[in-house]
């Protein structure tokens, strides 16, 4: 497969920071926490993308069946038209396989691929630039107003030599149009995979998206990826990261309101069992006046796992009238669960309301009593707090079947435990 | 009249406490080696354990600058720091023996500063410990102390006097090689205030020391231990002020408390070194190391700042947990004005079981400060039932100043309740109308609305620091009136 000279120049680049940086170490202030040395100990190897013989019920196994939706799959990052579906009576939006868009118009994507997500600083999307081939672009044209989700699965097979997959998904939201969009990660088998995801999030002049990642990864394998938006005047943005697989996540958020009236909405929820290390590192940067912002996030950790949010608000000098509100909240269920929270205000600018708060905690046993006194048993109980518990995020969604996935997959897993 | 106004008048405020006292000085060329150690070490006819102390954090900290270690994660910005251009001693030329033989020149120095130690010994009942640069030059109400069997002198007094106390806490809560700063004070610490409270012993009467930086190109380097005994208690005061200068001043002090079971320490601070002109230009650098082990069970370590002066404050008054059921509570003002830069905050850290700790904090930001919290409250495996609220607030004043909050909540254990909640804002337009509505002028009306904002603080402060917060606060707000 050959590439356009500019998205070759963007490998190199890539390959440039990646050799530069190395990959980041806990004596980096934005790593403390978490540990890639494991990451960085394997021989990671390519995968060739063999989409031939995943069928379609196993898809359907992992995915939801009630996505009658406009569905594409990869498999290993490499796009599989067979296992895709753009429903008909709705071509509004355009969906393409980055590898064959640039192909056949080499030079549609050049200045705009690559404008968010800058792979300095940035060891992970400096590797994933250089592994760049395929992916997902999705365009919705301006005053589109897309009912369905646009599904997009990523399936990792991963082989008996560890792999990784680097995909990259670019959704540029035309002004006024209205869409969502639902990356969904998912693994088939138990070999260990890397994934190394890196979207690019573009929401023009008064548009309205949501964008939701669900990550329910095997447990065999580790989980990276990093999400860069850009919210133009008038234009709305919501964030959903939704974390419950993988051994190792790191997500990183970075959203930059650029014009006035521009807002943002971050949820998240992440799930920790066995011995299981999540870590949400979150940046909303306010770069004009008048913008605002509104930060949940939820996590609900088991057993020997580890979490961490690091929730990042920046208000530039002059970006006046900003509205900040940052929220993140814990429940640890077991001794030998942990979190590390740390929640980050830089204002400098003085007409602002900005507030953040953070808590830690266990299942109130008030309310534990009072379903159990009114003849609820102690299992179906805590089911019903945990999952009480992480609706108020959930509830954001915008498609039931979704919320209601997620809330009972994160219950399953819980039980299921390690 | 505009706020911006306010602001600025603010922000142009200047600075009180900025004389000079001309009394005769006897100070070590600058430098920093072993023989600045040893001259230190000598003057104060240290024993040998001592030395032999100060020496390995000496060679710790010449091994912590060759590697240029100096902290640099804090968000304040000062040109690097030439550790050997600095002065490591300075003391008053006259031997001191009694109260009467201070100079009165010196006296009227703290007359100004309005702690009349005079007057205190009669009206006010506190006991003080004044330290001027290095040296401690008068400690009060000693005969009244020692009637309960209190301990309270200047630490090199407490070297030669109870030996034994001293070598068992000293680093004991700090380690010499603790970081940077405190490395640098083990080496070179030239004075600073000693409290012993025996067993059961409720101390009378506050504690008191006031520092002073007043010759040119010194440093000042104290360190202060208390050590509250079994069921002890004490109140312990420090307020600092020191000198208009041009060039930047570095005061890197260590403070250690150690409260055994049932013991409480409440330790207030008023701060208000010279902060610079409006430029920037000078002030002291104030990057302190203070921490207190509560290491008995149901023992309470109370920490309250007033942080107004300095160039930049670097500065984080922890909380060792070690003791069952014990508290720490943690009560800061930090104000930032001109080009000042603090970042301040606390750590609290839950060892033992069913500890409790409280942070608020409160954030002033006028002209182009830097206010920074930064705190970390760290739940340890075993520290089963911890209990922590946090509560750190913002007020901007002026859109070139700004507020940085950097909270590190770290829980290790399932049973612990954990809380924090920040929020920045400017003054309220609808507050300031209020009063201004109700025939109360602008510059009152800030005044009041300041005060209120820190209540929750000031009202932590023993009596007569309230009131010199207060006035401090109010004279950070003089002339504000658009």
């Amino acid at each position: 497969m050959s590439l356009p000279g500019w998205a070759e120049d963007l490998r190199r680049e890539g390959a440039e920071q990646l050799n530069e940086l190395g990959l980041p170490t806990t004596r980096m202030e934005d790593w403390r926490y978490t540990n890639v040395s494991a990451i960085g100990k394997t021989r990671w190897t390519g995968s060739d993308g063999r989409g031939d013989d995943v069928s379609r019920e196993e898809l359907e196994r992992l995915c939801f069946p009630v996505f009658a939706c406009h569905l594409f799959v990869f498999v290993n990052g490499v796009f599989a038209a067979d296992l895709s579906t753009l429903r008909a009576g709705s071509p509004q939006a355009e969906v393409r396989s980055l590898a064959r868009l640039l192909e056949e118009e080499p030079d549609s994507l050049r200045g705009v691929l690559g404008a968010q997500a800058s792979p300095k600083e940035a060891a992970f999307t400096a590797w994933n630039q250089q592994e760049l081939r395929d992916g997902a672009v999705v365009r919705i044209p301006e005053r589109a107003d897309i009912e369905e989700p646009i599904h997009l699965v990523f399936l990792s097979e991963p082989g008996t030599e560890p792999t990784a997959t680097h995909p990259r998904v670019l959704v540029l939201a035309g002004s006024r149009s209205r869409a969502s969009v639902v990356e969904d990660y998912v693994t088939l088998g138990d070999g260990t995979f890397l994934t190394n995801a890196v979207s690019e999030v573009v929401v023009e002049p008064d548009a309205e998206l949501e964008h939701v990642r669900f990550q329910r990864e095997a447990v065999t394998g580790h989980h990276v990826s990093s999400l860069h938006a850009r919210v133009e005047r008038g234009g709305r943005l919501a964030c959903h990261s939704i974390s419950l697989g993988a051994a190792l996540t790191r997500n990183d958020a970075r959203t930059t309101l650029l014009g006035e009236g521009a807002e943002a909405s971050l949820y998240g929820i992440y799930l920790g069992t066995g011995r299981r290390h999540i870590d949400n590192h979150t940046t909303i940067d306010h770069a004009v006046p008048h913008t605002t912002s509104r930060e949940l996030y939820k996590g609900v950790l088991d057993d020997h796992s580890h979490g961490v949010f690091h929730g990042r608000i920046i208000v530039r000098p002059d970006a006046q009238k900003t509205s900040a509100e940052q929220s993140n909240k814990n429940l640890l269920l077991a001794q030998g669960a942990q979190i590390d929270t740390k929640p980050q205000l830089e204002i400098r600018a003085d007409d602002v309301k900005c507030s953040h708060g953070s808590t830690i905690g266990q299942m109130d046993p008030d309310a534990l009593f009072y379903l159990r006194a009114r003849g609820i048993d102690g299992d179906e109980a805590r089911r019903l707090l945990t999952r009480a518990f992480v609706s108020e995020v959930s509830g954001a969604l915008r498609f039931e079947p979704l919320r209601d996935r997620v809330e009972e997959q994160l219950v399953e897993l819980l039980e299921e435990g390690a | 009249m505009s706020s911006e106004h306010t602001a600025e008048s603010f922000a142009e405020r200047e600075y009180e406490y900025g004389f000079v006292t001309d009394i005769e000085q006897e100070s070590l060329p600058p430098g920093l080696n072993e023989d600045t150690v040893r001259f230190i070490s000598a003057q104060k006819d240290e024993p040998e354990w001592l030395l032999e102390w100060r020496l390995k954090a000496l060679h710790r900290f010449l091994e912590m600058a060759k590697e240029d270690v100096e902290p640099s994660w804090a968000m304040v910005d000062y040109p690097k720091i030439d550790y050997q251009a600095i002065s490591y001693w300075a003391a008053p030329k006259k031997k001191l023996d009694s109260l009467d033989e201070v100079d009165p020149e010196l006296l009227e120095t703290y007359d100004k500063l309005g702690i009349p130690l005079e007057e205190q010994k009669h009206l006010a009942g506190v006991a003080v410990d004044a330290v001027f640069d290095s040296v401690s030059v008068a400690t009060t109400f000693k005969a009244e102390l020692e009637k309960h069997g209190i301990v309270f002198c200047s630490f090199s007094e407490a070297v030669q006097r109870c030996p034994d106390i001293v070598r068992k806490y000293l680093g004991s809560v700090v380690p010499a090689g603790d970081n940077f700063f405190a490395c640098l004070n083990s080496a070179v610490f030239s004075d600073g205030s000693f409290a012993y409270i025996p067993p059961g012993v409720r101390c009378p009467m506050e504690l008191s020391t006031y520092f002073r930086i007043n010759a040119a190109n010194t440093g000042q380097f104290e360190r202060t231990l208390l050590v509250a005994d079994e069921g002890a208690y004490v109140s312990y005061l420090e307020g600092c002020t020191a000198p208009m200068r041009d060039e930047n001043q570095l005061h890197a002090a260590v403070v250690e408390l150690v409260a055994l079971d049932d013991a409480e320490i409440k330790y207030s601070t008023v701060q208000n070194w010279y902060p610079g002109d409006k430029d920037g230009k000078g002030g002291i650098y104030n990057f302190v190391t203070k921490r207190g082990a509560c290491r008995g069970k149901r023992s309470k370590i109370s920490w309250t700042q007033v942080e107004t002066g300095s160039a930049i404050t670097w500065k984080y008054p922890s909380c060792l947990l070690q003791g069952d059921d014990s508290v720490g509570e943690f009560y800061s003002v930090a104000l930032t004005a001109n080009r000042q830069q603090a970042d301040t905050g606390t750590k609290m850290i839950h060892i033992g079981r069913n500890t409790s700790s409280t942070i608020i904090s409160k954030g002033i930001s006028a002209g182009h400060g830097q206010n920074t919290y930064r705190g970390l409250v760290r739940v340890q495996p075993k520290a089963a039932g911890a209990r922590n609220y946090s509560q750190c607030d913002s007020l901007l004043l002026g859109d070139e100043c700004g507020a940085h909050t950097f909270p590190y909540l770290e829980v290790k254990n399932p049973t612990a309740t954990v809380e924090h909640e920040a929020t920045t804002s400017k003054i309220g337009e609808d507050q300031l109308f209020y009063c201004r509505q109700r025939g109360i002028s602008e510059e009152d009306a800030v005044s009041m609305i300041v005060n209120g904002f820190c209540k929750d603080v000031l009202r932590e402060l023993p009596m007569e620091f309230a009131v010199e917060a207060q006035k401090l606060l109010g004279i950070s707000l003089e002339g504000s009136v658009g």
